[in-house]
């Protein structure tokens, strides 16, 4: 058939388009349920008492409602933890940020001797299992004199291979044109990277903002080895330790899910603020325009 | 001629300013832990003082030899368990969560489609959120009496105690198939083996305990990786599809010419990212199994661990992470091979298919 003939394919494409979209939404809904139920029952059971979560696991209505559980947490070190918590992730992820685009910038666009080499060293330490590092970080701390200091628990997660081969990426995408017109114009390497480059790395430095509040947030083994001090403990330490320890073996489940709750909250408003930055057609919509 | 090369000049400088602060971080952090760690494998460094002092034995390639060899015992025997464990993880995981994740953002990126703000927040939010809390959650979600088995209670099935079934997936599959009995393993695969396991332990599969970290990580990473194949994706101009549907090619034909030859780079990053990370699992063995229950849970990154930090074999624990770096390098590598391999073949049958496509345009039109 020519494509004259469209007035009469043209329901059918749309019935098609149809069954398309009616499967999208049954299979988005579904996933979606299997995705928002467990922090459902989170947040439900944090209300409950330990009997009604162990016999009505099920219902989402805590029968007697209770609060004992954060008024536990409140009374233990969580409220420092948080603190700790807060602390270590805000220098982490700046530092990240700017570190990575740094370095992904100049091996992606800088020309200069040794350029393959750091490349090269930089992707096999992202091969390099993190774990393997968990003895001999301590050791390398303790001979530096900082292990149980603030600065074991940031200094060595602020840089993250992965983000520099991100942003390597990222960069490589950008048009060298882009770059031309202000090196002609006389501005500095950083000049240019600073004003020029990194403003069109948006949707990149985004990414990469989540994925470093995201991964120092998460950080457990690092902080296992970097100090023993109560007082530098963080939250997946703290809350680690909490429900195999004094909980034994997280059996207090309304206690153990307002933990997760209490520190799942600042990440989801960081996610919040940042989604929709990474929302569809920023650029395209400037194209059609 | 001079101004070239000041211009060059400036750019090495600039160049190494830009890369010398993640230079020092990964050297000190990294590459000299690494040394040291490399050190220590060949000692018997039992954790008090330096590694370095001069009491400190060297013992060649011994804590090597145990975890492989021979005379090993139950060193060897936990090192190959948790191999064992952590190769069937990896298996699973990394094409679960490698399609999962590409299944989703195609899902998600039909043009017609709306709320699609909702669903992506939706699936990528797990990914943001502490693996202890995931972990805590899930810890209740499948307890015995949890939430998981009140749901197969309700339609009529007996849910497993997850945390406390070692048995594997692939033998109560063999059983479930008739092939042999998990009560009376067949001999054959009993009387011998390899590596201080037998063949019957060997192909066990995961464990019902370990499907649940399995389960876990697939529902909590494809959420990151989804966002990556969703920007690529998004990267695709929408004219590009179109044209190819007006020269002739179905939704399939689509997809398999234009769509998945231009995410094949995010595709090298998530499955290296994938086999990279699940190659390391820690934290969830930490909080919710600590390697139990009878192992079946045991992971090198988790064994090496509670060798150095709990039982003082520094030497042994040294020695298994190089074990798994080793494996993890080979594994990466060999993946690239794959991929690159590949690449030739896919654009030179992309070629041939244009040239296909072009030849037959003319006379198919739309089909």
């Amino acid at each position: 058939m020519s494509t004259t003939s469209s007035p009469s394919a043209k329901p059918m494409v749309r019935d098609r388009t149809a069954l398309w979209l009616f499967l999208g939404y049954a299979v988005l809904l579904f996933f979606a349920f299997v995705y928002l139920y467990p922090f459902l029952v989170q947040v439900t059971t944090s209300f409950k008492t330990n009997t009604d979560a162990v016999a009505n696991p099920l219902s989402l209505v805590p029968d007697p409602f209770s609060t004992g559980a954060y008024g536990e947490l409140a009374e233990k070190d969580f409220p420092l933890w948080f603190r700790n918590s807060v602390i270590v992730t805000v220098l982490v992820t700046a530092g990240r940020v700017f570190l990575c685009s740094l370095a992904g910038y100049a091996l992606a666009r800088i020309k200069f001797r040794g350029r393959g080499a750091v490349f090269t060293a930089i992707l096999a330490v992202m091969a390099v299992p993190g774990v393997i590092l968990l003895i001999p970080k301590f050791l390398v701390l303790n001979y530096l004199g900082i292990y149980n200091t603030w600065p074991a628990l940031v200094l060595p997660l602020l840089v993250d291979a992965a983000g520099v081969f991100i942003m390597k990426q990222f960069f490589e995408t950008i048009p060298e044109s882009v770059e031309e017109a202000a090196r002609i114009d006389g501005a500095s390497t950083f000049r240019i990277f600073w004003s020029v480059v990194l403003p069109m790395a948006r949707p990149a430095l985004i990414l990469l903002t989540i994925l470093s509040f995201q991964g120092s947030w998460n950080e457990l083994p690092h902080f296992l080895v970097a100090s023993q001090d109560p007082d530098l403990f963080t939250l997946t330490k703290g809350v680690g330790t909490l429900t195999s320890g004094q909980l034994g073996s997280g059996k207090q489940y309304p206690i153990s899910m307002a933990a997760a709750l209490l520190m799942t909250i600042p990440v989801a408003i960081v996610f919040f603020v940042f989604q929709k930055y990474l929302v569809r057609g920023g650029t395209a919509g400037a194209e059609k325009g | 001629m001079s101004r070239d090369r000041s211009i060059r000049r400036g750019q090495a400088l600039a160049g190494w300013t830009f890369v010398s602060p993640t230079l020092v971080v990964l050297g000190l952090f990294l590459a000299v832990p690494v040394a040291m760690a490399l050190w220590v494998s060949f000692t018997d460094w039992n954790g008090r003082g330096s590694p370095f002092a001069s009491g400190i034995g060297f013992v060649g390639a011994d804590n090597y030899r145990e975890l492989v060899g021979e005379q090993g015992g139950l060193t060897r025997s936990d090192f190959m368990t948790s191999l064992r464990n952590n190769f069937f993880y990896v298996l699973l995981v990394v094409p679960l969560q490698t399609a999962f994740a590409l299944f989703l953002a195609l899902v998600l990126n039909q043009r017609l489609l709306k709320a699609v703000g909702f669903f992506r927040t939706a699936f990528y939010f797990p990914s943001v959120v502490s693996s202890v809390a995931i972990s805590l959650v899930f810890l209740f979600l499948f307890s015995g009496t949890g939430v998981v088995n009140s749901m197969l209670d309700a339609i009529g099935i007996d849910g497993p105690t997850w945390f406390n079934d070692s048995r594997g997936l692939f033998h109560l599959l063999g059983d479930g198939l008739g092939l042999w009995s998990t009560a009376d393993p067949p001999s054959a695969l009993t009387g011998s083996g390899v590596l201080g396991l037998t063949w019957w332990q060997w192909i066990s599969g995961p464990s019902v305990a370990l499907s649940v970290i399995i389960m876990l990580v697939v529902w909590t990473t494809a959420g990151t990786f989804m966002l990556m194949f969703l920007a690529a994706l998004q990267d695709l101009p929408v004219e590009v599809e179109e044209a190819a549907r007006i020269d002739g090619a179905g939704a399939w034909g689509v997809f398999r010419n234009v769509t998945l030859p231009h995410l094949r780079p995010t595709m090298l990053l998530v499955t290296t990212l994938g086999l990279i990370g699940t190659w390391q699992v820690f934290d969830q063995v930490y909080v919710m199994t600590q390697g139990g229950p009878g192992k079946s849970t045991l992971t090198p990154a988790y064994l090496s661990y509670s060798y150095a930090f709990d039982n003082q074999k520094w030497g042994i624990a040294a020695a298994m992470a190089f074990v798994l770096f080793l494996i993890i390098f080979a594994m990466t590598s060999f993946q690239r091979f794959l991929f690159r391999d590949r690449d030739a073949i896919a654009t030179k049958r992309a070629e041939k298919r244009t040239k296909k496509a072009h030849a037959n345009a003319p006379a198919g039109g739309a089909s």
